[in-house]
């Protein structure tokens, strides 16, 4: 039996972060290290439509939502991708997280306008794993790399300035010669002051296969979050939108318990009690899925 | 009736901005001289400034700089995460704290975290970041406005003024009206060397706010600057008005206007 003092259970502060898995589990790519095993094949989460989008950014108003995130699989395979950030950047600043291998111009030139008329900023945020093809493509697959490069050029080009996400495939020490090999990569191809940050991965999903799971000692402790800074934890602060319903974060939308309601406003009431292995992630490294650049944290829905 | 208030923000060191902006501001006709925080770092000579606040009664909020000096901390609770801006905030933090001298570091510790003013019927909250949070970064390009309504309900108030950022700016909400009002200690990374301060005029009909340039010697600055040992890229910012540190916590817009 776990007493009350030795419960991890953690209660939103606030619901600062309002999150959509806006495409479900849909991705063009499968890469092996995607935590929610993401795939051109992959169903088991379907796309929010437009309209259910508008409905929560209306009940996020009164909730006093800060920021509004969107993720996937691929946001961009949504048809109506544009016209949800346009919605969304009329009421809050809007971060989408995109593996930028299916962006066109045109959308992006809307969406500079968008952003230019609104009073909010919109971040996107890049995965790519490696500085050239032959360490990145291995993960995210063949031509991979190539494809999300031309991705930041039009970026850069239409005046965006991505934060580009790197999954830590390496070792911990290794961080500052990946990084100023990316630094240097991305000088070279036109992006003159770019935005880099790393994540470590999640062993969830196909991560899981690639490098094991959990051990069953790798949990949060109540113990362990006495004195800890639970601001760290995105749980403390978020709520992710999926067309099952309103779950506790972006990182474990397929565990049943973390589904906490259908409306917004019950799923914030809802505290969780950390029993996952990821959560021991989330517990270590702090601050995921913010957009400030080269920090340390876990990614979300890595897209 | 109306009643004029100077805010200055983050002071950073700039003592020399800092009697800049204080003559300004009595040129203008001030009533009251209130400081929103930080009145460390960055700059040289840290023990220059406080003569200037007793002087003249500036009421002085505590930012997250101002706490960390005054319980000498390890590092100035800026909030950054990028290790680039960490490296060079702790090497203004380590010569602002060695510098600081004991009684500058009582004052600091005494201070409060907010202070509510009630003027001709107006309740005012200053802060350093935010109402809940002292390093609290609110950006305009990130704080939507229903988000600030919410402090407004709950503290029952007509303005919040806060710094941090270290870029001014202003809004009105449904409920209130917010003003950043910028910071004394360094440029806005616009390209110019002037700092900012702001005034508000507060009567019964309503909250006037106001942004001034302040002008000052940047060339003294940062020649002291220089002898002090202070890094070369804090004194690049001090000349021409470009930040190059602490831009990894920029929003995409913010960092887009100034080109960056
Ligand atoms: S995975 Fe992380 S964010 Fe999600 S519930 Fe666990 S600790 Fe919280
Ligand atoms: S990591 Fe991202 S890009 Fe790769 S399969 Fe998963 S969602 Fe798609």
């Amino acid at each position: 039996m776990t007493s009350e003092s030795t419960t991890a259970r953690v209660t939103l502060s606030h619901l600062d972060e309002l999150w959509f898995q806006v495409t479900g589990t849909r991705c063009n790519l499968t890469c092996n290290h995607c935590f929610i095993s993401c795939s051109p094949h992959n169903n088991s989460f379907g796309f929010l439509s437009r309209t259910e989008i508008q409905k929560s950014l209306e009940e996020s108003r009164q909730l006093g939502v800060k920021g509004y995130y969107f993720t996937g699989g691929e946001p961009f395979l949504h048809p109506e991708m544009v016209e949800i950030l346009e919605d969304t950047l009329k009421i809050g600043p809007a971060t989408v997280l995109t593996n930028a291998t299916v962006l066109k111009d045109e959308w992006l030139q809307r969406l500079q306008q968008a952003q230019s008329k609104s009073r909010y900023s919109l971040e996107f945020r890049v995965s790519i794993d490696g500085f050239d093809a032959e360490t990145n493509d291995p993960i995210r697959g063949e031509g991979t790399f190539a494809r999300a490069i031309r991705g930041v050029k039009k970026l850069v080009h239409t005046g965006f300035l991505p934060i580009i996400t790197a999954t830590r495939t390496w070792k911990d020490s290794e961080d500052s010669s990946m990084l100023s090999g990316f630094l240097s990569m991305l000088k070279q191809q036109g992006y003159s002051q770019p935005r880099i940050k790393l994540l470590p991965t999640l062993k969830l999903g196909a991560e899981q296969n690639r490098s094991g799971g959990y051990t069953d000692q790798q949990r949060v402790t109540g113990e362990m979050l006495q004195d800890y800074d639970r601001s760290q934890l995105v749980c403390e602060h978020s709520r992710i939108v999926t067309t099952r319903g309103v779950h506790v974060c972006p990182i474990l939308i397929e565990s049943p318990d973390a589904l906490l309601s259908n409306d917004l406003a019950t799923a914030a009431q809802k505290p969780y009690t950390l029993g996952h292995g990821a959560c021991f992630t989330c517990y270590q490294y702090g601050a995921i899925c913010s957009n400030i650049s080269t920090g340390s944290g876990p990614s979300g829905a890595s897209a | 009736m109306s009643v004029r208030l100077a805010l200055f923000g983050g002071i950073y060191n700039n003592y020399l901005a800092l009697e800049a902006a204080l003559e300004a501001a009595k040129a203008l006709g001030v009533d009251e001289y209130y400081c929103l925080g930080d009145i460390g770092a960055f700059g040289p000579f840290p023990n220059r400034s406080f003569p200037l606040l007793y002087e003249n009664q500036v009421h002085c909020i505590q930012g997250n700089y101002d706490d960390s000096i005054g319980n000498q901390l390890d590092n100035c609770q800026c909030g950054y995460t990028d290790p680039r801006d960490n490296y060079f905030a702790q090497i203004s933090y380590d010569y602002t704290l060695e510098n600081t001298n004991a009684d500058n570091q009582k004052f600091l510790q005494s201070l409060e975290k907010e202070h509510v003013l009630e003027i001709e019927e107006q309740r005012i909250l200053l802060c350093h970041g935010s109402p809940r949070k002292t390093n609290e970064f609110l950006w305009e390009s990130t704080t939507p406005l229903h988000f600030l309504d919410i402090f407004f309900h709950q503290r029952e108030v007509d303005c919040i003024a806060g710094t941090h950022t270290g870029i001014k700016w202003h809004a009105n909400t449904s409920l209130g009206q917010f003003v950043n009002v910028g910071v004394l200690g360094r440029p806005e990374n616009d390209s110019t060397t002037n700092v900012w301060f702001t005034t508000l005029d507060i009567s019964r009909d309503g909250i006037q706010h106001n942004f001034h340039p302040v002008v000052y010697d940047y060339d003294r600055l940062s020649r002291e600057m220089q002898m002090e040992g202070l890094p070369d890229e804090f004194i690049e910012t001090i000349q021409t008005g470009r930040w190059t540190t602490c831009l990894e916590v920029l929003p995409q817009k913010e960092r887009q206007r100034l080109n960056h």
